[in-house]
């Protein structure tokens, strides 16, 4: 029982890694570039939620509505300003300016809520189900994070599979030159990746600070670092390996919190990526290319 | 000889080469600035904050420089290189608190446990980068940055003991079965303390000066070609018949070696040591990538010089008080943007040509 309750939290642990990896998947797979701002955005996204919900007496629906919208928007914003004049840049300038813009979005939180620890309320309002004469319990932030995940990812794997949007998100990912010849807008479908990854990471942090109540201006870097890895466990790029990874990462840390070690579990977690990296270079999903000269 | 008979293919060979003079500047300029702070804390002049920011400062140049090796020369993006700071600093005060009674000359003891930091982050070198060098790109920077992640878990974990009877390793004081009159070194989370504090500023410059040494001969070397060959273009270097993984690993090696000294340097600068994210973890890793980037891909100088103003800005903008990480990373972002933006770099292109061409004007006037 004590697996499974592990296994069970573990996925939904990972489910909100898969959120936050599908933010930086997406990103790498259009714009060839490591978002580190990722993880503050997720931050920027709680902090929303938390001023709409604590400190506005909003109900919860409106306050996760409010953060996406408002995220949605500082994605696109902070794409506009400071990743679209860097286009033709290398890829480490770009790298370092999103390593600026995490350091911005930090600071900025930290100016305006502080630097203590607040205890988030949870935005989920179902109580905890207990099964099997009491033996395992599950709670009601667990549930609704996997059913939130999974709405989440059918809908996104729709969405990029099936209408035009998705297609030319596709198109532009494959070659930018040759989907600008087929008329596709490709700054307006990299800002539109942008939107969608950065209201994808307000949920997350609704559900990541409503899972583990304590936010501070530093609550997304773990989180973005381990779902940046979760995104390269699955395979950079790949949409269902984002997925997938995520929720292996969430599994594995879970398990190896449970049985091995909680404090090792990070270093665990950080040894199995090595370790398939090293098996399969490109990660589970990855497609592997062919060097031309 | 007499000068008046030189011609000028021989002056030209009689003066310096282009890189020993690139170099020589370099060297000047690292001689120059230690004599003017050295000077003003002398006599007084140096406030005590920025007397505290001597030795750091070196820490990051020497950080700054042996990551150059890697990113800017060899052409690999590594984001775990505070963990080899990390070994170099935990292996180097663990060496010097249990030789503090057996060696007591301080000079004999900080050459050992340099050396020991040296050959500890360079053994770590090799075994990751055994593996780690057989993936490309970004798939390369994430384990890099799993491995110093790692390294800096496994620190935390770990407590080292010292008794009558020897070593003792465990993953908690309980387990470690130390007799009454043992000793804990290493202690956890708790790291290392009462490392003797015996970094200066002359330590911290003549170690800088080796590194400079050592990477810039490395860069005017045949194997520096090589390596820069790879960088440039990998299969080209490989058809020729350069032996990529041979010099990828000795890159990587050297590099680890420097950084675990910069370890030391760092670790003996402190009575207490303890890894967090922000000395050996991934934070230190991007803040020294960002020292190279922004003092130029392969280019030592400008990692120097970026090292010391970034590592400074944050001091100097202190009278802004809770502004000051603020404005630093709009500065970060905005040079970011200058330096690379596309408009920016045509805006550089037209000017360039423009003055240019009035100088041509004038010549031919």
């Amino acid at each position: 029982m004590k697996f499974l309750s592990q296994l069970i939290s573990g996925i939904s642990l990972g489910s909100i890694y898969s959120l936050i990896a599908l933010g930086y998947t997406m990103v790498y797979g259009i714009a060839k570039m490591l978002n580190f701002a990722h993880g503050d955005v997720i931050m920027i996204g709680a902090f929303v939620v938390y001023t709409a919900c604590v400190t506005a007496g909003l109900p919860a629906v409106v306050g996760v509505l409010i953060a996406i919208v408002f995220c949605t928007l500082l994605g696109v914003t902070i794409e506009r300003f400071a990743y679209k004049p860097l286009r033709q840049a290398t890829s480490l300038a770009v790298l370092i300016t999103a390593i600026g813009v995490s350091y911005l979005l930090q600071n900025l939180a930290l100016l305006i809520f502080g630097s203590d620890t607040k205890q988030f309320s949870s935005v989920v309002s179902l109580s905890a189900v207990t099964l099997a004469d009491g033996q395992l319990t599950i709670s009601g932030e667990t549930i609704v994070t996997i059913i939130v995940s999974v709405i989440i990812m059918v809908s996104l794997y729709l969405f990029v599979n099936k209408t035009k949007p998705g297609k030319a998100m596709q198109a532009v990912s494959e070659d930018k030159g040759a989907a600008q010849l087929m008329g596709i807008n490709v700054n307006g479908t990299i800002a539109l990746t942008f939107a969608i990854g950065s209201g994808l990471a307000a949920i997350a942090g609704a559900l990541l600070c409503s899972a583990y109540p304590a936010l501070s201006p530093y609550t997304g870097a773990m989180p973005g670092i381990k779902a940046f890895v979760a995104a390269v466990f699955g395979g950079i790029g790949s949409i269902p390996g984002a997925m997938i990874g995520g929720i292996v990462l969430g599994i594995i840390e879970n398990l190896s919190k449970g049985y091995i070690s909680s404090q090792l579990s990070d270093a665990i977690v950080f040894a199995v990526l090595i370790i398939v990296l090293l098996v399969k270079p490109t990660g589970i999903m990855g497609k592997k290319i062919n060097e031309k000269v | 000889m007499d000068r008046k008979n030189n011609s000028p293919l021989e002056k030209k060979s009689s003066s310096l080469r282009p890189t020993t003079k690139k170099n020589l500047i370099t060297y000047a300029m690292v001689i120059f600035f230690f004599v003017l702070f050295q000077t003003l804390s002398a006599t007084g002049n140096l406030k005590h904050a920025h007397k505290a920011l001597l030795v750091p400062v070196c820490t990051s140049i020497i950080m700054a420089i042996s990551l150059n090796l890697v990113v800017g020369v060899l052409g690999e993006l590594s984001l775990g290189h505070a963990g080899f700071m990390c070994i170099g600093a935990f292996c180097g005060s663990f060496f010097s608190v249990l030789m503090k009674d057996v060696i007591t000359t301080t000079w004999i003891r900080l050459t050992l446990a340099f050396i020991v930091a040296a050959v500890a982050a360079a053994v770590a070198g090799i075994l990751i980068g055994i593996p780690v060098l057989r993936l490309k790109g970004d798939y390369l920077a994430i384990v890099t940055l799993a491995f110093g992640e790692i390294i800096k878990t496994v620190v935390n974990t770990l407590y080292i003991g010292k008794d009558a009877n020897g070593f003792h390793i465990a993953m908690s004081t309980a387990n470690l079965g130390l007799e009454p009159d043992g000793k804990i070194i290493l202690n956890g989370p708790q790291g290392i303390s009462g490392t003797p504090k015996n970094s200066t500023f002359v330590i911290g410059f003549i170690l800088v000066m080796i590194t400079l040494f050592i990477v810039t001969n490395l860069m005017d070397s045949r194997t520096g070609r090589a390596i820069m060959s790879i960088r440039d273009n990998r299969i080209a270097a490989e058809s020729v018949g350069i032996d990529i993984t041979k010099y990828k690993l000795l890159v990587f090696t050297i590099s680890a070696a420097i950084a675990g000294c910069a370890g030391v340097l760092y670790s003996h600068n402190l009575s207490s040591l303890t890894a967090t994210t922000n000395n050996f973890g991934y934070n230190m890793s991007i803040m020294i990538l960002v020292y190279v980037v922004l003092g130029g891909l392969g280019n030592i100088r400008g990692s120097i010089i970026a090292a010391t103003v970034l590592y400074a800005l944050p001091e100097l903008l202190r009278g802004l008080k809770d502004y000051r990480m603020l404005i630093y990373a709009i500065i970060l972002i905005v040079m970011m943007i200058v330096n690379n933006g596309s408009y920016f770099v045509q805006l550089r292109e037209r000017l360039s040509i423009k003055l240019k061409s009035g100088k041509n004007k004038k010549e031919v006037a």
